[in-house]
């Protein structure tokens, strides 16, 4: 087996965000990570919407990113810590749209370890150094400068080690133009590594120390050193330094150290003031619970500068502090606002805040004010005795603040993000689709949603308004070639035409000069201010002053086909003749002497636009009955004369000459592209060499059942093309490249661009007698998402055989159950005690639950209706139980009668792994499966992790064990149990008598049941260890399944030993075996093995195209969706190989990461192709790309379509 | 060990324990190879986003807590050492 894999659904987690003006214009962009990604956004200050720049993978993991700026540019740079050993600094060039690598500097080994630097970055404000540092031991410092000809230098590293020291955060000092200092948070471990007792240990100092970088002797000193509080975790930069002009102070420099429940402000030689972190005053909050900042930003005005810090509860403070001159005089902090909890905060001088979730969408806020005036308490320093350092061990006391809705920022855009993807599944439950739908279980805690995904683009409709007649076309046109929107709109029924103006309202118009009693064939503004309209008999061109020139069909003849284009005008005749007709400069329209005859019906025609500066366009596509195509010529030299024909396997219904910009073909210019639709729904798409006429790399593509209609549009200023079958699709040019997406709306029949004040760049179709108005707002998203929101993290859902319903687990820990916060909340009452209700009414999806202790638990089991796409009903779980695992199970005792059985467990704690009881939880369907009834629970004792239908019983992991249960009438009984498992059972699988176990931390093991002698017996392992997460049967003998790692692999079962297994009617053979390498007496062969970067929390083996080939679908934690696609040829297989490896010498990392060792991280990649590195060849420059080609003995164009052909047969994508 | 390595080795090693920490020797006890172990799990947990957050979620804090629980936690993740027999 050898496998493609490709990535349908990038990752959508951020990581690390920073911002700058990255491009040196005046707007400020910014820079986002995905882990393996890099993005750039741009956000509209007048719209406050984000729109991606860029976005490129990197073959690596990116650990860290800043952004610097030398002294006296306009421009960001971007510096990457990632697991390549090697520090890159990366610009960013806005004429080529793309990152290029400045400098790369190798430091260490690769991967991501101890004393590797890479984990933190730390920036000098001014841009002149940066210090790199590893968790542990390991800081570099590069100096950065510019040489002669200002460009960017780097320095060898300089060395800031400090053995036996845990780095907890570093980040660089604002100290103005004096030499570099950065502070570093470390712990010292090597005295309470020795001290048996255990005193050394409590008595270990969290250390700030400052290091200097000094310029004049290129060295890095250690210049301060002091204990600071031993819960801090987090250091913000402070500003400082004085302005050049005058002496005036920035700020006091230093930093703020954001410990547990506290801020200390901190500098050499200064007095310390300290500040509480408010909290929220719950009635359930346990008040010895710490609180600490997870994420900061500072942001400096004019003369002024704040800090926004977020705590883990999501709630924004905002830090001031007042100085006089450098001498801080109050540190002050006040609650702002609450958002999602962050991985990085970003403020963007234009007022926005964009706050990259950790899980879940993210979002830009637009800040309404500063919170400077308004009722919320503010807590200053001042007021604590020696400004709050009285006794720097003992806590503040609490400081409170009441949680509100938004007050100072506005929400002003959201990035959908899968992030992260607990569980998923792969149907198609839609009526009248034909491909299926990703159905993921996403998010955390309560802004979990469940989400129904779909391939294409969302359609946004603006009017929809039902006609008199059924039309069978639809134009809108312009009056004049100057104007800038669209006045007309022309329906053609079949005996009639229709003219509407459009204006404040749209209505019927008589005086167009049009020909209303006939149907229309084509509608065209032509020349500068007259207008044309083709019907069966004849050609009128309307001019401006309302007069008509009509030319008339030759009798017993009909015009069956039109084409035309602002200067020219092509028909097709009844008699297979074709009739030319082109402006000439006095605006009028002239026949061609000769009529060119065909020799066959003519059912299509088509001319491109007139190109800029030019009189005509010198190629007509003709598609006629006898199953061609012919290109035939326009050119005064050669008029009407044929120059190249394509043969077709079916006659045409609809051709389309266009040129759009595909930078995989042609990176400066448009390329001429001529559609062929078909009438058994096949798209072909040939490109025309616009010297001589011929027709090369023909691509295809099947669309839909019916006849296709193509229809030339405008998107985003370019022309695209609306492509109509029985699934409307849109061939769009975005960021260079051409994508060709399904629409996601009702199937049109005919379809026109429409351009209005209201809808620039809409489009007006017709599905029956309805006339719809819609736009395409969100181009490049693929992936239709609609989302339904859960209370908690969703864990595992499961469909159900005969109906519709999903039923989805969710959990949460460090929750408290609804119960039980009714009975703390009684007894709370009943004590006399004030329950602040307010509080409790505050919504749970904005401000998250009260965080309750370890082993708290809320739980429930959902019931959805993914059509309606609806919650239709809700158990929630009591007695602190919480769910990990459900199946439907049809139970022979019962006759087959369908159960739903949940393993829950209660009072779980995570690490030690334990619980006070473990159950099955048996339920019957009520009401069509809208209801669920408890028949009965059983006990057990562990944790239940895995459990699926097998053989019309139970097979479940109860902690270790795997056990076999039938159903009884108190509870379900135990029948048999294999208990040699290392470590807990976290997947199953089953096909036959065959169980393949997903063991936490040894791989997958094959097990089978031997129904005579009652016996479960395992029978073949893996080799190797391996931290299982996911896994699902390929066929009888394999098993594709993925790691904690990110990695993906595929074992297989030698079919002998399976065939003697199965042979084997009591399993004595297997049980009388000899273990092999202390496991069982057979193993499996690793087949396949690839490092996604990504967690990979579920695998299918799924079709994702009707009638298509079955690929392994795999979702991420971190929001990816791909595919591995099973080669079905030897000859592919060498072929995309020898790419890859052109490709890996070719596309180097940005990060600096060798391709072959990031996909072979934990072990070498294993007959696994990477598609997406494969698939930027298209990027790459002509001449690389015809080297490449000319190695493989191909042509570029063959290479291209190879690649667009194992995309598009695999997924559809 | 090569012939040219032999001599000069010892002299070296003890150069190439203070720069490769966490690297094995001879002498070392179970204690310190645990902890090491550790040091360097938490190390790579930390230093790979997807796994920080499978942990996050299962555990029900932020991001932020978890790496800060699990910085603190390199300081002695499996407890003082045990006291030495000889004194």
């Amino acid at each position: 087996m050898h496998l493609y894999n490709l990535t349908l659904q990038p990752p959508t987690a951020v990581t690390q965000a920073v911002v700058g003006n990255f491009s040196g214009a005046r707007t400020q962009e910014i820079i986002i990570s995905h882990g393996t990604r890099l993005e750039l956004l741009r956000p509209d200050v007048q719209t406050g919407k984000l729109s991606t720049v860029i976005t490129t993978d990197v073959f690596g993991s990116i650990r860290s990113l800043a952004a610097f700026r030398l002294t006296g540019s306009t421009k960001d740079y971007a510096i990457l810590g990632s697991d390549s050993g090697r520090i890159v600094i990366l610009d960013y060039d806005p004429k080529t749209t793309s990152f290029v690598k400045l400098h790369q500097e190798t430091f260490g080994k690769s991967g991501a370890r101890r004393i590797v630097p890479g984990q933190y970055l730390a920036t000098d404000p001014k841009g002149r150094s940066v210090m790199i540092a590893a968790v542990e031991k390991a800081k570099l410092v590069y100096i950065l400068n510019r040489d002669a000809a200002s460009n960017l230098t780097i320095s060898s590293p300089l060395e800031a080690h400090k053995n036996n020291a845990i780095i907890h955060n570093v980040v660089g000092l604002d100290v103005g133009f004096e030499n570099p200092l950065f502070a570093a948070l470390e712990v010292d471990y090597s005295e309470s590594d020795q001290d048996p007792t255990g005193e050394a240990f409590n008595a270990a100092d969290k250390m700030l120390t400052y290091y200097e970088l000094d310029l004049g002797l290129n060295h890095v000193v250690r210049k301060w050193s002091e204990p600071t509080d031993p819960r801090a975790n987090l250091l913000v930069q402070v500003p400082g330094g004085q302005v050049a002009s005058s002496d005036r102070f920035d700020g006091p420099s230093g930093v703020l150290v954001c410990c547990e429940d506290h801020i200390i402000y901190r500098h050499m030689d200064r007095p310390q003031h300290r500040v509480p972190i408010p909290r929220r005053k719950h009635p359930l909050e346990d008040p010895s619970r710490g609180i600490i900042i997870v994420a900061a930003v500072m942001h400096k005005m004019k003369g002024a500068f704040f800090f926004l810090l977020q705590s883990e509860d999501g709630d924004l403070f905002k830090v001031t502090i007042d100085h006089e001159e450098d001498e801080v005089k109050a540190l002050k902090i006040k609650y702002f606002d609450t958002v999602p909890v962050a991985s990085n905060l970003c403020i963007l001088k234009s007022g926005f805040l964009f706050v990259a979730a950790e899980f879940g969408n993210h979002h830009l806020y637009q800040f309404q004010k500063l919170g400077d005036d308004d009722e919320e308490p503010e807590f200053s320093s001042t007021s604590y005795p020696a400004l709050g350092m009285a006794n720097p061990t003992a806590p503040l006391l609490h400081a409170h603040f009441r949680p509100r809705a938004l007050e100072n920022l506005a929400l002003a855009d959201e990035l959908e993000s899968l992030d992260p993807i607990m569980d998923s599944k792969v149907m198609n439950v839609l009526p009248n689709s034909d491909t299926p739908q990703i159905f993921a279980a996403c998010g955390r805690g309560s802004r979990s949603t469940f989400r129904m995904l779909r391939h294409g683009l969302d359609v946004e409709e603006s009017v929809s308004s039902e006609l008199p007649g059924i039309p069978n076309a639809v134009w809108t046109t312009k009056q004049r070639e100057s104007d800038e929107f669209d006045s007309y709109i022309i329906l053609s029924f079949v005996n009639g035409t229709l003219v509407l103006s459009i204006g404040e309202t749209i209505e019927e118009v008589q005086d167009t000069g049009f020909l209303s009693s006939a149907p229309t064939l084509a509608v065209q503004q032509i020349g500068a201010d007259a207008l044309l309209q083709v019907h069966p008999h004849g050609i009128r061109h309307v001019l401006a002053d309302r007069r008509v020139n009509e030319w008339r069909v030759p009798d017993r003849r009909t015009i069956v086909a039109a084409t035309t284009n602002k200067r020219q005008v092509v028909v097709a005749l009844s008699s297979a003749e074709l009739v030319y007709f082109e402006l000439d400069l006095d605006g009028q329209l002239n026949e061609y002497q000769d009529r060119k005859a065909m020799g066959s019906t003519v059912l299509a025609l088509s001319v491109a636009e007139v190109p800029e500066g030019r009189q005509r366009t010198p190629y007509l596509a003709v598609g006629c009955e006898d199953q061609t195509v012919r290109i035939i010529s326009l050119d005064p030299e050669s008029t009407l004369e044929t120059i190249s024909l394509q043969a077709l396997t079916a006659p045409p219904s609809s051709i389309c000459i266009t040129d759009m910009l595909d930078a995989s073909i042609n990176k400066a210019q448009p390329t001429m592209f001529v559609n062929i639709g078909l009438q058994n729904g096949v798209l072909l798409r040939t490109v025309l060499d616009p010297i001589n006429g011929q027709l090369t790399d023909t691509r295809t593509r099947f669309l839909g059942t019916r006849p296709i209609k193509l229809l030339r549009v405008q998107i985003q200023q370019s022309p695209a093309i609306l492509a109509l079958s029985s699934r409307s699709w849109l061939n769009y040019t975005h960021q260079n490249l051409m994508h060709f997406t399904p629409l996601i709306f009702e199937n049109l029949d005919y379809a026109w661009s429409f351009s209005a004040e209201l809808s620039p760049e809409g489009f007006i179709g017709i599905t029956g007698s309805m006339l719809r108005i819609f736009q395409i707002p969100k181009l490049g998203m693929k992936l239709k998402q609609d989302a339904i929101p859960l209370s908690c993290t969703p864990r595992k859902f499961i469909s159900h055989p005969t109906n519709r319903f999903l039923y989805l687990i969710e959990g949460d820990h460090r929750v408290l159950s609804e119960d039980a916060i009714n009975r703390q909340l009684a007894q709370l009452r009943q004590a006399g005690k004030s329950v602040d209700e307010e509080m409790l009414q505050l919504p749970s999806e904005v401000f998250g639950r009260v965080k309750a202790l370890a082993g708290t638990w809320a739980s429930a089991i959902r019931i959805i209706d993914p059509v309606e796409a609806k919650t239709v009903g809700i158990v929630h779980l009591d007695n602190n139980e919480a769910a990990f695992c459900l199946a439907v199970v049809p139970f022979a005792a019962r006759g087959g009668e369908l159960h739903l059985v949940v393993g829950t467990a209660s009072d779980t704690l995570l690490a030690p792994r334990s619980c006070t009881s473990g159950f099955l939880r048996t339920y019957t369907f009520t009401q069509d499966g809208t209801g669920l009834e408890l028949l009965h629970k059983t006990e057990l004792d562990d944790v239940p992790l895995a459990m699926i239908a097998f053989q019309g019983r139970l097979v479940a992991g109860v902690g270790k064990a795997l056990r076999v249960y039938e159903m009884g009438t108190k509870k379900l009984l135990r029948k048999v149990e294999n208990k040699t498992f290392s470590s807990p059972i976290v997947t199953l699988n089953t096909q036959g008598s065959r169980i393949l176990v997903g063991d936490m931390q040894d791989s997958i093991f094959y097990a089978v049941y031997k129904a005579p002698e009652n016996r479960l017996l395992i029978f073949a392992d893996d080799m190797q260890p391996r931290w299982t997460v996911a896994a699902t049967m390929i066929d009888y003998c394999t098993v594709a399944a993925s790691d904690r790692f990110g990695n993906i692999f595929v074992n297989r079962l030698d079919q002998k030993v399976s065939d003697q297994v199965d042979d084997d009617p009591t399993g004595a053979g297997i049980l009388h075996e000899k273990g092999q390498l202390m496991g069982a007496p057979h193993k499996t062969k690793m087949l396949c093995h690839f490092h996604i970067g990504d967690l990979v929390t579920s695998i299918h083996k799924v079709s994702l195209v009707a009638g298509g080939r079955e690929v392994l679908l795999y979702t991420g934690i971190h929001g990816t969706i791909g595919v591995l696609v099973p080669f079905v040829s030897k000859e592919d297989v060498d072929f995309i190989s020898t790419l890859e490896q052109h490709m890996r010498t070719e596309q180097i990392s940005l990060v600096g990461r060798d391709h072959l060792a990031w996909r072979g991280y934990y072990a070498p990649v294993k007959a696994v192709v990477d598609g997406d590195l494969c698939e930027t060849y298209a990027r790459l420059p002509a001449s690389k790309q015809s080297s490449i080609a000319g190695e493989l003995d191909r042509t570029v164009g063959e290479v291209l379509k190879k690649l667009e052909q194992l995309r598009i047969t695999a997924s559809g994508f | 060990m090569s012939s040219e390595l032999r001599y000069t080795a010892n002299t070296q090693l003890e150069h190439l324990h203070a720069r490769y920490t966490g690297t094995g020797h001879a002498d070392l006890t179970k204690y310190e190879w645990i902890t090491h172990q550790h040091r360097d799990s938490l190390a790579s947990i930390m230093g790979h986003p997807p796994l920080l957050s499978y942990l996050a979620i299962a555990d029900g804090e932020a991001m932020g807590r978890v790496r800060f629980e699990m910085t603190e936690r390199m300081l002695q993740p499996c407890g003082p050492p045990p006291r030495k027999d000889d004194d």
